[in-house]
């Protein structure tokens, strides 16, 4: 086993060397967008070759360590365990990058009469504490929650920021991805879903209020830039540091450019604000 | 071996015997070997050597002569061999970043009664406990999370959940289709229902989920009014599609290697051709009609796909109508996101060798029955 990741890690160094190609590894919610970067990019450098795939945030991180990946796409910050492993692996900590944002939406049945909810309401739907439309004024019906598989990083960010780190209810369905979760909410007239703002497509997305007091904010485009709306979250590159030189370190320049932000919108997320970019 | 050979074994024949003898030997091998693997990285949950307590103390990074190199390295979660590798330098990063982990826990989990706990101890994997923050002691699987719930028992429930009804819906229909193409069906139709049966098992599962999650939830939630509009019923009935021409196909060999004097000896006493299959034929075949339903169990007890897609919701609940979440998807669908060599990872291969252990006794006991059986009828015993 040892072996064949010692010669694995050992041609992946070797491929990286070679001038020009990068690999690029991690997140399925930013796999498209990468793929897009990677599109334009080698449009605009017909020498340099970028290969793309997604797997998950998890899987970035392992090939990070393996350095089977130049890039790893993270949909979440690192967690300390993939800190170690990196240590363990190559010496050093990645280097993390942010390189979009996301605003999450709460999505409902458009049938479904209700406009808005606060935070606190949210997280208690998602935790099971409140079991009926009616306790936050809608319809007398019982809620069915659609939430996301434990492997999503949607799913981190939503249990830590709006649940406040409390468990989904157990009755909570968990679907493979943002577009199964509106269909099954378009489905279910009682439904209640979480995703990325520009997945909902046919659903309602609910306005937020942060507290009692709070207006409530639409997810749009204007608000999830503006940092009003209260559910928005970073989407991350890292990188091992040793190879954060030449190509690979232009590449990463170049995504956070005013040019290669222009795209970010086209896939459904939101570009960094403007302190954030490298040029 | 064994067989009287009428010429001496030519070079070639002897070598085409032991290459065989090769291949055959290396389909046990690859078995035992998977099995080790999988085992291998559940063996420090079996242990109790994982400790996934969300506070620790932590060692200051400065204080680290203090201490031994054996208790760094137990702190640091190293292999000796590591430990003996790694650097001064990065075993001080490594405890910068054990410390980071303590100081990032939010204040509420800091006192949390829970946080001391290590949850994967074997009472904690099994049993029920009162988590902080729920009314009553529960089983569950949350994995991801400040504290990590990782209760294996709704796993289990609803792996049996999707597999009896499953069974249940698939095995009367393909066992009495099996009767009906072999016993009673004209020729004519018999060429073309067992080929259409048996095309069935020639849709990818993927699609059967597919259908599953589209089309059989919105109609049988419609005929039934339960709430949960995907749940282990759907996933069960579904599920029966992927295991009705595995069943049936082999329940159709079984009863049609009975021998035909058996059925012309009955049709020739009087019996009508309805008594002969059912009194005769289905009892004389009834090892090999078990033997159907013990692979149908395997494969129903191992399909991921259909499950994943229709119901996958870890609750502790027994009623059909209930989603359910299967061994399988769960190792499917989380497998990916798992920290390497993490206490989730090694959970999830814990519930690979356990659901291979299950599958391994489950057909093991079909192969005695079925001996039992086959006894029986021969009436050596």
């Amino acid at each position: 086993m040892k072996k064949i990741a010692t010669i694995l890690a050992a041609t992946a160094f070797a491929a990286s060397t070679l001038a020009g190609n990068i690999t690029v590894k991690g997140s399925d919610t930013l796999v498209i967008l990468a793929q897009k970067w990677a599109e334009v990019y080698m449009g605009q450098h017909p020498d340099v070759k970028i290969q793309v795939s997604g797997g998950g945030s998890g899987i970035g991180f392992a090939a990070l360590q393996s350095q089977t990946t130049d890039l790893c796409d993270a949909s979440r910050k690192a967690k300390p365990a993939e800190i170690a492993n990196c240590l363990k692996a190559f010496a050093a900590r990645p280097t993390e990058y942010k390189v979009a944002l996301d605003g999450l939406s709460v999505y409902v049945n458009p049938e479904n009469s209700l406009k808005e909810l606060t935070m606190a309401q949210v997280g208690d739907i998602f935790t099971g504490k409140i079991k009926n439309w009616k306790e936050v004024g809608g319809p007398d019906a019982p809620i069915t929650i659609y939430s996301r598989e434990n492997s999503s990083g949607t799913y981190e960010f939503f249990k830590e920021h709006v649940l406040k780190g409390k468990d989904f209810a157990a009755s909570a369905q968990t679907m493979p991805g943002t577009a199964a979760i509106v269909q099954a909410v378009l489905k279910d007239k009682n439904g209640i879903g979480y995703g990325g703002a520009a997945y909902g497509g046919g659903s309602k997305l609910l306005s937020i209020k942060k507290t009692d007091a709070s207006p409530a904010i639409e997810p749009t485009e204007a608000n999830v830039e503006s940092g009003t709306y209260p559910i928005w979250r970073h989407l991350y590159v890292y990188v091992n540091p040793a190879l954060d030189k030449g190509e690979v370190a232009a590449y990463l320049n170049w995504i956070r450019s005013d040019d290669g932000q222009k795209y970010v919108k086209d896939i459904g997320y939101y570009p960094l604000p403007k302190n954030l970019r490298s040029n | 071996m064994g067989i009287h050979r009428g010429h001496q074994a030519r070079p070639v024949e002897w070598l085409a015997e032991k290459f065989i003898f090769f291949v055959s030997l290396s389909a046990i091998l690859m078995v035992l070997l998977i099995f080790l693997f999988v085992a291998r990285e559940a063996l420090p949950v079996f242990f109790g050597q994982t400790n996934t307590a969300l506070v620790q103390k932590p060692i200051p990074p400065d204080e680290m002569d203090k201490h031994s190199p054996a208790e760094l390295q137990a702190y640091l979660e190293l292999t000796p061999d590591e430990f003996a590798k790694t650097e001064r330098k990065t075993l001080r990063a490594l405890m910068d970043v054990k410390l980071e982990a303590q100081d990032d826990i939010p204040e509420d989990f800091r006192n949390d009664p829970d946080a001391r706990i290590n949850t994967t101890e074997w009472k904690y994997l099994l049993q029920s406990h009162q988590w902080n923050g729920y009314d009553k002691p529960e089983y569950i699987w949350q994995p991801v999370g400040q504290i990590k719930k990782f209760n294996i028992i709704p796993l289990f429930v609803g792996t049996l959940k999707v597999t009896l009804i499953g069974l249940l819906f698939a095995v009367p229909l393909a066992v009495g289709a099996a009767i009906y193409v072999s016993q009673l069906a004209r020729p004519r139709l018999r060429e073309t229902l067992k080929p259409a049966i048996e095309l069935l098992s020639g849709i990818p599962s993927v699609v059967v989920g597919f259908f599953a999650l589209i089309v059989m939830a919105t109609v049988l939630q419609s005929l039934f009014h339960y709430q949960t509009r995907l749940n282990a019923f759907v996933a069960g009935l579904a599920l029966g599609f992927a295991v009705i021409p595995v069943i049936f196909s082999i329940a159709e060999d079984a009863l049609t290697s009975v021998p035909r004097t058996y059925t012309q000896a009955a049709l020739a006493l009087g019996a009508s051709r309805w008594q002969t299959a059912w009194q005769i034929v289905l009892p004389a075949a009834l090892p090999g009609v078990f033997a159907a339903t013990v692979l149908g169990f395997g494969r129903a007890i191992g399909e991921t796909m259909i499950v994943l897609m229709v119901c996958s919701a870890s609750v502790m609940s027994w009623s059909i109508f209930d989603s359910a979440r299967s061994i399988t998807t769960t190792i499917a669908a989380e497998m990916a996101e798992a920290v390497n060599g993490g206490p989730h990872y090694r959970i999830l291969f814990l519930l690979g060798a356990l659901l291979f252990g299950a599958t391994f006794v489950s057909n093991m006991i079909g192969d005695f029955v079925i001996h039992r059986f086959k006894q029986k009828l021969e009436g050596k015993r």
